[in-house]
C-alpha cells in the first residue's frame, strides 16, 4: 500500500463520532483545491501552526461582504490554495431546507469551489470554503440563480439568525423567524455594504430560553417574552407528579424567585413574583402555558472579548410588541445605529461606544426613558452627571 | 443580474405539517435521545430525529444527507444552531426505519435533553488566520470519547461545550457550561520592513487594550512592551506584519460555569478553569482528559437540573478545584479592567 501524504490526519478518520477528515477526503478525489487544503492541514498538524495569510479585499460586484479573502503562505507546496477565498451565503431563516435547495448550492459550489462548506458558521450563514478570485463573480452568479445571496462579513450588518420558534417550538412568544427574515430582507444594504465602524450583530430568541444565544452573541438581542398570568392545568400537573416528577425538589425548590408552591395537590403560582425564566415551563410544559400578553425585551451590547472585553447584552426595552412589519423595532435598530455611526471610533462596538460614554447619554441619544429594568442595582458610586438644565442657573 | 434578493424565503422551505400549524405547537416530548414529538393544537404531531455532524461537510455528504431527508421525510430537514442536522418527519411508521439507516451510515442520534450537544467551534488551521490552535481536530478527538454523552441523557443537565481558536472569538464560546479556547502566550513580533507598507500605525496602537502598542514615528513601526501584552493578538487583525502564532507557546485554556439561557440563573460568562495545555495534534490527548474529568466530576457531584456553573456556584470554586484535582495559580485571578469585582471581599468561603 502506497504511504499516505497525511498521517496525522488519517488518526482522526478512526472513532465513533463523523469524521471531518473522511468529508476532506471525499471531497479532495475529485478536486485538486480540496486535496491542497488537506495537506495543507497536515503540514499545520506537523508544525503545529495555521498556514493562511490576511486576507486580501476580494468580493463581488456591487458588494463589500460576503467574500472573507484568503491566501496561502505555502503556494510554494500547495497551490491550489494560493487563493481559497471564503464565500457567505445567508442561510435561510431558522435553518430550514427543502433538498432541492442544498442540491442547488451543492451544484453551484462544486462547478466554482473546493466542494468543501460548513453548515454552518458562526455567525448562522452556509459556509462555501475556498475558492479562486476569477470564480467569485461567475459563483455569485450562478447562487443568485438558484435563489440565494451572499450574507454579511466585516464592518457590516451581520447576517442575522433566529430560533426555531413559531416553526416548532410551544414556547415562541414572538414570531422570531419572521421577525429575522423582515429584518434581513428590509437591510439588504446594511448587510452587503459594510458602512459601520465595526460588526452589528442582530439575533432573534422567541423565549427566555434564548436558543440562539442572542445575549451573548449578538449586539442586538430580541428575546421573546410576557406578561400576565401563566395558566396553570391542574390535571396535567397531577399526571407530571404521577409520572415521577418531583415537584416540590425539581420545580418549586428550583424556581428562583420562589414564587410557586405545591401543596401535593394544587400548584400556585405568584406571577408578580415571577421573573419569566422559563424553568417551570421547560419541566411541566404540557401544564404551564405562558402569560396572554405576548412582545419581546430588548437587550443591547453583548458581545466577545476584543477588544475592551467581553459583555453580555442588557435590558434597553423591558416590552415591546411585536408585529409585522415590526416598524418600532426597526426604527430603533436605525435611531441606535446612526448614534454608533456619528460617534463610535473604528472597531469600537456598540456596547464598548456606552461604556464610554454613559447609558445616560445614549438613552437621551435615541429617544428611550430610564426605567429599573435597566439595571441589577442602582450606582453605588457618587459619581453623578446631570444635565444643564437639572440645574438652576442663577443663584437667588 | 438583481442584487440584495436576500436568503430563500423560509417559508418555503417548511414542510407542510409545520406550515398547517406554524405557531400553533402545544407540547413537545423527547421520546428517546434524538427523537423529538412535538404535538400542535390541531392534535397533528411533528417527529425530528437529530444527528450529529461534523459542520465540515463535503457535497457529496450533503448530498447523501438529502438521500435520506427525500427517503423518509419527503426532503425537509433543518440544521440546529449547533450544526446538528434535524430530520422533520411526520409519519410515526417511518421513525424506526429513518433510525436504523442512521445508525447503518455512523450518523450519530441524540443531542437532546440532558445529553452533550455537538460542539460548536471555529475554522481552526483549515481556513483561520489568526487561529492558535486547529478547532475541527479537537472537536473531533474529544467528541469521540465522549459520544456515548451525546446518545444517552444521563447527566444532571444539558452541557453546552465550545471551541474557539483564539481570542477573536468567532464562536462567541465565553458563556458556554464548556469553553475550550486557543491562546497565545508570546508577544507578537512587529516586522519592521514590512510594518511601514502593510500597517496603520495609529489603528495598530488603538487596537491594544492595554496599551502595550506605542508607535515609531521616526522608523514608521511600532514597539511591543512585553510586560503589558497578555498576547491577544487583536494588534495581527489589525496589521499583519506584527504576527503571533508560535508552535511552541500556543495552545489552549479551559473556562467552565457560562450559561446562555434565563433558566433558573441568570446568563453568565465562563471563567476560566485551566489557563493552559499544549497543542497535541491529531488527538490532544491532555485537552481530552482534561474535558472529560470535569464532565465526570460534575455528572457525579450537581444535582438534578444544576448546569455546570450553578453547581459551581452552590458548592463553591474552592471546592471545584479540590474535587477536579485542577491547581490553582495566579492566571486564575483577573488583574484585567474589573478584577476587582471578582475579589473575595468577604470571610464567608470554604475550605476545599
Amino acid at each position: 500500500m502506497a504511504k499516505s501524504d497525511t498521517p496525522l490526519l488519517d488518526e482522526l478518520e478512526g472513532g465513533k463520532w463523523p469524521s471531518f477528515v473522511k468529508d476532506m477526503k471525499q471531497a479532495a478525489e475529485k478536486n485538486p483545491m480540496a486535496k491542497d487544503l488537506m495537506n495543507q492541514l497536515e503540514l499545520s498538524y506537523k508544525e503545529k501552526i495555521g498556514h493562511w495569510k490576511h486576507g486580501g479585499i476580494v468580493g463581488v460586484k456591487g458588494y463589500g461582504a460576503g467574500v472573507i479573502g484568503r491566501y496561502s503562505d505555502r503556494p510554494d507546496l500547495f497551490p491550489n490554495v494560493q487563493a481559497f477565498h471564503t464565500m457567505r451565503v445567508n442561510h435561510p431563516t431558522g435553518w430550514f431546507y427543502k433538498t432541492d435547495a442544498l442540491r442547488n448550492l451543492c451544484d453551484v459550489w462544486d462547478k466554482h469551489g473546493s466542494g468543501l462548506t460548513n453548515l454552518h458558521g458562526s455567525t448562522g450563514d452556509a459556509i462555501l470554503l475556498g475558492t479562486t478570485t476569477d470564480h467569485l463573480q461567475s459563483c455569485f452568479d450562478d447562487l443568485s440563480g438558484a435563489g440565494f445571496d451572499l450574507g454579511g462579513s466585516g464592518s457590516a450588518l451581520r447576517t442575522p439568525s433566529a430560533c426555531v420558534g413559531p416553526g416548532r417550538c410551544e414556547w415562541a412568544c414572538i414570531d422570531s423567524l419572521d421577525v429575522c427574515y423582515n429584518i434581513t430582507m428590509s437591510f439588504q444594504d446594511k448587510i452587503h455594504r459594510p458602512m459601520f465602524p465595526y460588526k452589528f450583530k442582530i439575533k432573534v430568541s422567541a423565549c427566555p430560553n434564548d436558543c440562539v444565544a442572542s445575549i451573548a452573541r449578538s449586539d442586538f438581542s430580541v428575546i421573546g417574552t410576557w406578561k400576565g398570568k401563566i395558566s396553570i392545568d391542574q390535571k396535567e400537573v397531577a399526571a407530571y407528579a404521577a409520572s415521577g416528577l418531583d415537584i416540590q425538589k425539581e420545580v418549586c425548590d428550583l424556581c428562583p424567585t420562589k414564587c410557586m408552591t405545591w401543596n401535593g395537590d394544587e400548584l400556585k403560582i405568584y406571577d408578580a413574583d415571577c421573573n419569566r425564566c422559563m424553568h417551570c415551563i421547560n419541566l411541566m410544559t404540557k401544564a404551564l402555558r405562558q402569560g396572554k400578553e405576548k412582545g419581546a425585551t430588548i437587550l443591547i451590547g453583548g458581545k466577545a472579548p476584543i477588544v475592551e472585553g467581553a459583555l453580555l447584552s442588557w435590558v434597553i426595552v423591558p416590552f415591546m410588541k411585536l408585529e409585522p412589519p415590526y416598524e418600532e423595532l426597526k426604527d430603533l435598530i436605525l435611531r441606535i445605529q446612526d448614534w454608533w455611526d456619528e460617534y463610535g471610533k473604528s472597531r469600537e462596538r456598540l456596547g464598548e461606544l456606552i461604556k464610554r460614554l454613559g447609558m445616560r447619554v445614549f438613552l437621551r441619544a435615541v429617544g428611550l426613558p430610564a426605567v429599573p429594568q435597566m439595571v441589577k442595582a442602582p450606582r453605588t458610586n457618587p459619581y453623578v452627571f446631570f444635565w444643564p438644565e437639572e440645574i438652576q442657573k442663577e443663584v437667588k | 443580474m438583481a442584487t440584495d434578493i436576500g436568503p430563500p424565503d423560509y417559508k418555503t422551505m417548511l414542510p407542510p405539517v409545520i406550515q398547517r400549524n406554524y405557531g400553533k405547537w402545544r407540547y413537545h416530548e423527547i421520546l428517546k435521545p434524538g427523537v423529538l414529538l412535538h404535538v400542535a393544537e390541531s392534535g397533528e404531531a411533528l417527529y425530528t430525529v437529530r444527528a450529529g455532524s461534523p459542520r465540515l461537510l463535503s457535497t457529496d455528504h450533503i448530498r447523501e444527507i438529502c438521500d435520506i431527508a427525500e427517503k423518509y421525510c419527503e426532503g425537509y430537514l433543518r440544521f440546529t444552531s449547533r450544526n446538528n442536522i434535524e430530520f422533520l418527519l411526520d409519519n410515526k411508521e417511518s421513525i424506526e426505519p429513518l433510525l436504523a439507516e442512521l445508525d447503518g451510515r455512523n450518523y450519530p442520534v441524540g443531542g437532546t435533553g440532558h445529553s452533550i450537544s455537538n460542539i460548536v467551534h471555529t475554522q481552526g488551521w483549515v481556513h483561520c488566520h489568526t487561529p492558535a490552535t486547529d478547532a475541527s481536530g479537537p472537536v473531533k478527538a474529544l467528541m469521540d470519547e465522549i459520544y456515548d454523552y451525546f446518545v444517552t441523557m444521563k447527566l444532571p443537565a444539558h452541557i453546552r461545550i465550545a471551541l474557539a481558536c483564539c481570542l477573536n472569538m468567532c464562536g462567541a464560546v465565553h458563556c458556554s457550561d464548556i469553553a475550550i479556547l486557543g491562546i497565545h502566550r508570546t508577544v507578537p513580533k512587529p516586522d519592521n520592513s514590512r510594518v511601514p507598507n502593510l500597517c496603520e500605525i495609529p489603528s495598530t496602537v488603538a487596537s491594544c487594550p492595554t496599551g502595550a502598542i506605542r508607535g515609531d514615528m521616526k522608523n514608521k513601526t511600532v514597539t511591543v512592551n512585553e510586560d503589558k501584552c497578555m498576547y491577544c493578538g487583536n494588534c495581527y487583525t489589525v496589521c499583519p506584519a506584527m504576527p503571533i502564532a508560535d508552535p511552541d507557546n500556543d495552545g489552549i485554556s479551559i473556562w467552565v460555569g457560562g450559561k446562555v439561557s434565563n433558566a433558573r440563573s441568570a446568563p453568565t460568562f465562563s471563567k476560566l478553569a485551566i489557563p493552559f495545555l499544549p497543542n497535541n495534534p491529531p488527538r490532544w490527548p491532555e485537552v481530552v482528559d482534561a474535558v472529560k474529568n470535569i464532565i465526570e466530576v460534575y455528572a457525579s457531584h450537581a444535582r438534578k437540573h444544576e448546569r455546570v456553573g450553578e453547581w459551581i456556584e452552590r458548592v463553591g470554586w474552592e471546592r471545584f478545584f479540590n474535587l477536579t484535582g485542577i491547581p490553582f495559580t495566579d492566571k486564575h485571578i483577573d488583574d484585567f479592567t474589573m478584577a476587582t469585582e471578582t475579589f473575595r471581599s468577604s470571610t464567608l468561603f470554604k475550605w476545599g
